[in-house]
């Protein structure tokens, strides 16, 4: 059968990977606009530095595999795992924690597997997960706290001072909403709780505004089509569900509000589980897999040991891509259904 | 067919490197490389326990029926197992205390059953000696290069507790490389030692395809010398 398609102008999709890449960057504007307004000048001055670093290193890695260094840096893909990274990790972490984390996700990651396209677990989260196991107290005890938590944020020097100084100041530095509100619950009823000046202002000291603005550049990529509903759809679906059913009494579990509008959520869904390379690609599968996300990031957040869970999460569903695509592979139309997995009883 | 003892030696330490090819052992490999001290004391058990062994099984070699071998081989171990740990409760107790659970673990090593199956029932008594410490050998200095590389990179020092194997003289051994060195718990944590691992054998790879291509270039140059010679002098035969 010839499959020529001859009839109508058929338009081509002008996306190619540079341009994705640099789409889903713009779309982090927003975030880090607020982010920067809310936390002060720490998250810029770590974007800075974790995109160069990433840029540095791919192009050293790219160096000695003998592989075209322009072409590979200009497709932004290291660029964008630079800076996700930058706005994943705390404002005022050390630099040292997000060099190494850059660099270990772009060596280890990504190179080591074979580049842009072959990694199965993604980047940013692999060098995110890294520094989070390796320095828990730099990790969750340094975020900077919010204008809204009535703490003047970072200035420029300030930020500058405590990355690359080392000399964090209490005054900048405050508990997140999910961390406080976990360990506060225990022994306080929820009113009390959301009393303690993390969660002034709208809906808990301005992370509300972060997640809302990564919500928005989100919607703005399905709406450029650059990423498809599902998995952000039925991520944040099970970690409500998740909420609603295990964890609806305030009093004693983290309240769905914190969870859709506090941590790394919104960035999580639209930006970091949505990751072409490492996720999964059938529609059916995506589904899967987004759910999966939402409830691993559910069970950590709220009986893991550590406050919020996207990384974690992601690198487990990033196992299990390959296996949710092998079986959720649509019909090819004219074929039968693959048969996969255990033979049904009577079939041949 | 019988091998030379440089070459059964070669293979202990590099060609068939019991950490770094065959890949036996990881258990202790990865659990124990925390630090040097860790590593040496380890290797060291290990490959008395594995020259013992291999002395022994080959000394009964011609005397055990082929079905019993491994309960008698696992018996053989097991007994210089045991021997390591009296030996090392006795003399450094406190490394003892350390490596704990993984000393006695040392019998289920699966390099010291395979070497004493797959070497010492076959051959005589000083060839199965010098491959039983050779590959020890080779183990422990894998060990000793995790265990200083997770050692440096975890917590910024090399050669710490020295003193728990070489007496209290080894103390001030420790090197302390990067003062105020926050501690890269990545690298203590088992996952560090895979990709240790990893690393080593991927070096290890590197250095093999380097000495192989030198080696072909070598053989390569003179054949083509030889083709494009123009003979002009004497004659020809």
């Amino acid at each position: 059968m010839a499959l020529l398609t001859l009839s109508s102008p058929h338009a081509h999709g002008s996306n190619s990977t540079s341009k994705v890449m640099l789409t889903v960057i713009l779309a982090t504007l927003p975030g880090l606009a607020v982010t920067t307004g809310l936390f002060g000048f720490g998250t810029l001055v770590n974007l800075l530095l974790a995109s160069v670093t990433a840029l540095v290193t791919e192009a050293l890695i790219l160096k000695i595999r003998k592989r075209p260094i322009g072409f590979f840096l200009r497709d932004y893909s290291a660029l964008l795992t630079g800076v996700l990274l930058g706005l994943a990790l705390p404002p005022l972490a050390p630099w040292w924690i997000t060099v190494v984390a850059t660099a270990f996700a772009i060596i280890f990651a990504k190179q080591l597997y074979g580049g842009m396209g072959n990694n199965p677990f993604n980047p940013a989260m692999v060098g995110y997960a890294l520094v989070l196991v390796s320095f828990p107290v730099q990790m969750t005890t340094n975020w900077a706290a919010s204008s809204q938590m009535g703490v003047d944020p970072a200035g420029l020097g300030d930020a500058l001072n405590a990355i690359f100084g080392g000399h964090v100041s209490d005054a900048f530095t405050g508990a997140t909403p999910l961390d406080a509100y976990k360990h506060q619950i225990a022994a306080k009823t929820a009113e009390e709780v959301l009393k303690d000046s993390t969660f002034n202002g709208f809906l808990n000291g301005g992370w509300a505004w972060v997640n809302l603005a990564y919500l928005a550049g989100g919607i703005f990529l399905i709406w450029k089509r650059i990423i498809s509903w599902h998995i952000p759809v039925s991520m944040l679906t099970a970690l409500a569900l998740c909420s609603l059913l295990l964890g609806w009494d305030s009093d004693m579990y983290t309240p769905l509000s914190l969870h859709l509008l506090s941590g790394a959520t919104m960035i999580g869904a639209f930006f970091i589980a949505t990751d072409p390379v490492s996720a999964a690609t059938t529609p059916r599968g995506r589904l899967i897999y987004g759910a999966g996300t939402g409830i691993f990031l559910y069970l950590i957040r709220t009986w893991g040991a550590y406050p919020d869970a996207v990384a974690f999460s992601v690198l487990l569903m990033n196992f299990a891509a390959p296996f949710i695509d092998a079986y959720t592979q649509p019909r090819t139309y004219g074929h039968a259904k693959a048969a996969r997995g255990l033979k049904k009883p009577g079939a041949k | 067919m019988a091998k030379s003892l440089q070459d059964i030696s070669l293979d202990g330490l590099w060609n068939n490197n019991p950490a770094l090819v065959q890949l036996l052992g990881l258990c202790p490999l990865l659990a124990v490389t925390g630090s040097v001290v860790n590593a040496l004391g380890l290797g060291l058990a290990t490959t008395l326990v594995l020259t013992g062994s291999n002395f022994s099984v080959s000394l009964i070699r011609n005397h055990v029926p082929d079905a019993v071998r491994l309960p008698a081989f696992v018996m053989i171990i097991a007994s210089f197992v045991t021997v390591a740990e009296l030996l090392m409760q006795a003399f450094t107790y406190e490394l003892y205390a350390v490596l704990g659970i993984f000393i006695p673990l040392i019998v289920t090593n699966c390099s010291i059953l395979g070497r004493a199956d797959a070497f010492a029932c076959k051959n005589p008594i000083i060839p199965s000696v010098i491959d039983g410490f050779m590959m020890g050998l080779g183990f422990t200095v894998v060990l000793c290069l995790l265990g200083a590389m997770r050692e440096i990179l975890g917590q910024g020092v090399v050669f710490s507790n020295m003193q728990l194997l070489f007496g209290p003289d080894a103390e001030h051994w420790k090197i302390v490389l990067f003062s105020n060195y926050p501690d890269f718990l990545f690298a203590i944590l088992p996952p560090g030692a895979f990709v240790a691992m990893g690393l080593l054998i991927a070096l290890k790879n590197v250095i093999d395809k380097r000495i192989k291509d030198a080696a072909a270039r070598v053989e390569k140059v003179p054949t083509e010398a030889v083709s494009k010679r123009v003979r002009v002098t004497g004659k020809i035969s």
